[in-house]
């Protein structure tokens, strides 16, 4: 049911075929010894040098299309000629992209405060389900297992509508004069549904977890149960700190998941007051009124700087969990 | 040792019934509070709303009945017959195909090329394989922002290049036949996630296949074709089973490139129109909710079937070590 067998990485991965000794001390993250003379090596670097500007490219182009005047943006200069700085936080500077009613900085604490709620609960609650499933024996566990990795075959696309209509559902009770009042307005054109969900777990993540904390040796968990640890306590206490690799690969995963979704806020919050939006939803927006679909002058120099401030805190995230991506996608690949 | 031996005098309690004794076990039930959460979100998210979701699809469901001017009807099997007279269902799947048959053997032919040169320059290659990763943690919607900008057809940095070499660029952003190759020269960009997969799967073939076909005279070639691609199969298959799906699922780029409110008077261009995109705007734009959800449906069983497809050619191309096979 899983996309076929995860790739192979690492020591663990070498299997039947029994790898030589010195392969075995190296340290697996080490790359191979450059092969082939030096001319291999020259046309090899010339090649990665090349493509490497290529694939820079589109973000000094960003960056720099973000420092210019409208008019400049597509000069296609990489130092503008004319410096405009639109990253103001005047309100009245209209070209500032902080200015002009829009609200980014909201934006960005959104996407932040979603983004990282949304991770640390799926983050726990994944961690707790599969470490039910790591751990235990119990009636109808592979059931249940083969059951959480056929979820994560089916398209969005087929649940997305009725979860859409139990949203619409649970917002009409909690309105004012619904039958649960009391509770605050949960339902379409808020923000709840774009972390309740995360409550429950992932398929991927808990697929993920229990993998990892089916490496982690058994007698770790009995020695705590001797000490008299709840199961509970045991989990906390043993098989979350001994994850912590593991459990910071789910975290950026899901950060990153939702700093890319455009689709849920789309449909929870397209058409709603501008500051409930995610960042993407935002710069959607952004697209949709300065582009050319707004009328008038195309303003691209603010498209530009809101896409710069939509794209810099992931590669902030990356400089610091490099590790954790790399590792993360190498052995657990990711779903599409 | 006693209580085997007396197991092997007397037959035991029957299976089911040993399988029963599980309930009485504390232990079970602690394992099951702990998955609650999952089951939860089964019945609520996942498990319900597919029972919903097909259910809807026999319906009429649209904008006057979700506020309440009209009543929910049967329609029997009249969303699926739609889907065959729709014009646009075809456009659109049409388009996704591309797209994904666009991208997909280019995605991995691109991204084994590369984990190849970057497996045989030794230290450097840390460096440039952040480098080549760092467009797969652009998100989607600033993706959409470089289309408009950077392949725009008359000043767009893309043209400006080509007639640099002296070749005329096309429209890619308007014109219809150019939308999709642009799409999907924007999506190879995001190689990096699939090239580091690869780099793993090359880094854990042992060194020792590679010196005895050496011994055995194997040219490059031929160690590619036999100890490298082989090796490293599973990986392949795995990005294979993934990008496909992602693809057929492409949304966001493509959406953000060309379509939303800000183009609802503007050309909306059909060839942009991604099968998931036409799903969106029937469920979200336009609320024929019983409608999408047939489309929906339709897309899932296309999946479904591509994977199988998929699945079953490759049984005989994908090496597991370890196996017969």
């Amino acid at each position: 049911m899983t996309a076929g067998a995860p790739p192979q990485a690492g020591p663990a991965g070498t299997g039947a075929a029994a790898p030589s000794i010195p392969q075995i001390l190296r340290a697996p993250r080490r790359w191979p010894r450059p092969t082939g003379g030096w001319l291999r090596q020259a046309i090899f670097l010339a090649i990665l040098v090349g493509l490497s500007a290529l694939f820079i490219y589109p973000f000094v182009w960003l960056v720099s299309a973000s420092l210019k005047p409208a008019n400049e943006v597509f000069d296609n200069a990489i130092v503008p000629n004319t410096f405009s700085w639109p990253y103001d936080k005047q309100q009245t500077d209209p070209r500032g992209i902080f200015g002009l009613d829009l609200p980014f900085a909201r934006w960005i604490f959104n996407s932040l405060w979603i983004g990282f709620l949304g991770a640390f609960l799926t983050m726990l609650s994944s961690a707790l389900v599969a470490f039910s499933f790591a751990y235990f024996r119990f009636p109808l566990r592979n059931l249940l297992f083969a059951l959480i990795l056929a979820t994560m075959m089916l398209p969005t696309m087929v649940t997305m509508i009725p979860t859409y209509l139990i949203w619409n559902e649970v917002g009409k009770w909690t309105m004012e004069g619904g039958a649960l009042d009391f509770l605050p307005h949960i339902g379409t054109r808020t923000q709840y549904p774009l972390w309740v969900p995360n409550l429950f777990g992932s398929a991927f993540y808990i697929f993920l977890l229990r993998q990892f904390f089916l490496g982690i040796p058994r007698d770790l968990f009995e020695a705590a149960r001797i000490d008299g640890d709840s199961y509970f306590s045991m989990f906390r206490r043993i098989a979350l700190p001994l994850a912590k690799p593991a459990l910071i690969v789910v975290f950026i995963f899901e950060v990153q998941a939702k700093w890319f979704d455009l689709m849920t806020p789309l449909i929870y919050l397209a058409g709603t007051d501008a500051s409930l939006f995610t960042l993407p939803l935002g710069l959607k927006t952004v697209l949709d009124s300065f582009g050319l679909g707004g009328g008038g002058e195309a303003e691209w120099h603010i498209i530009v700087a809101g896409t710069v401030i939509t794209v810099l805190p992931m590669i902030l995230l990356f400089a610091i969990f490099q590790r954790y991506f790399v590792e993360g996608i190498a052995t657990q690949g990711r779903k599409g | 040792l006693a209580s085997v031996a007396a197991r092997e005098r007397a037959p035991g309690p029957s299976r089911a019934r040993r399988w029963l004794s599980g309930f009485r076990e504390r232990e079970t039930w602690t394992a099951y509070l702990f998955i609650v959460p999952w089951v939860v979100g089964f019945v609520l998210l996942t498990a319900g709303p597919m029972v919903w979701s097909l259910a809807l699809s026999f319906t009429n469901y649209n904008l006057e009945v979700l506020a309440g001017f009209a009543e929910r009807e049967s329609v029997g099997t009249d969303n699926y017959s739609q889907l065959l007279d729709d014009q646009r269902i075809r456009t659109s799947l049409e388009n996704t195909f591309i797209y994904t048959v666009m991208t997909v053997p280019g995605k991995m032919v691109f991204a084994l090329a590369l984990a190849m040169i970057l497996v045989r320059i030794g230290h450097a290659a840390g460096l440039f394989r952040t480098v080549f990763y760092l467009p797969d943690i652009t998100p989607p919607v600033a993706i959409g922002v470089l289309i408009l900008t950077l392949f725009n057809g008359q000043v767009g940095v893309v043209n400006r290049a080509l007639e640099f070499i002296g070749i005329p660029g096309p429209f890619w952003t308007t014109d219809p036949d150019w939308i999709k190759p642009a799409l999907a020269i924007m999506s190879l960009w995001g190689v990096g996630g699939t090239m580091v997969i690869y780099l793993a799967a090359l880094k854990a073939v042992p060194q020792h296949l590679y010196e005895a076909a050496a011994m055995d005279g194997a040219g490059p070639w031929r160690r590619f074709f036999t100890v490298t691609l082989p090796m490293i199969s599973p990986a392949l298959f795995f990005t294979f089973i993934v990008l496909t799906i992602a693809g057929l699922q492409t949304f966001t780029e493509a959406y953000t490139a060309f379509f939303g409110a800000g183009t609802a008077g503007a050309e909306q261009p059909e060839a942009a129109l991604m099968y998931a995109i036409y799903i969106f705007r029937q469920a979200f734009e336009f609320f024929n909710m019983g409608y999408a959800s047939a489309m929906a449906w339709l897309l899932f069983v296309i999946i479904m079937i591509v994977t199988a497809i998929q699945f079953i050619g490759s049984r005989r191309l994908v090496f597991y070590q370890g196996s017969q096979r």
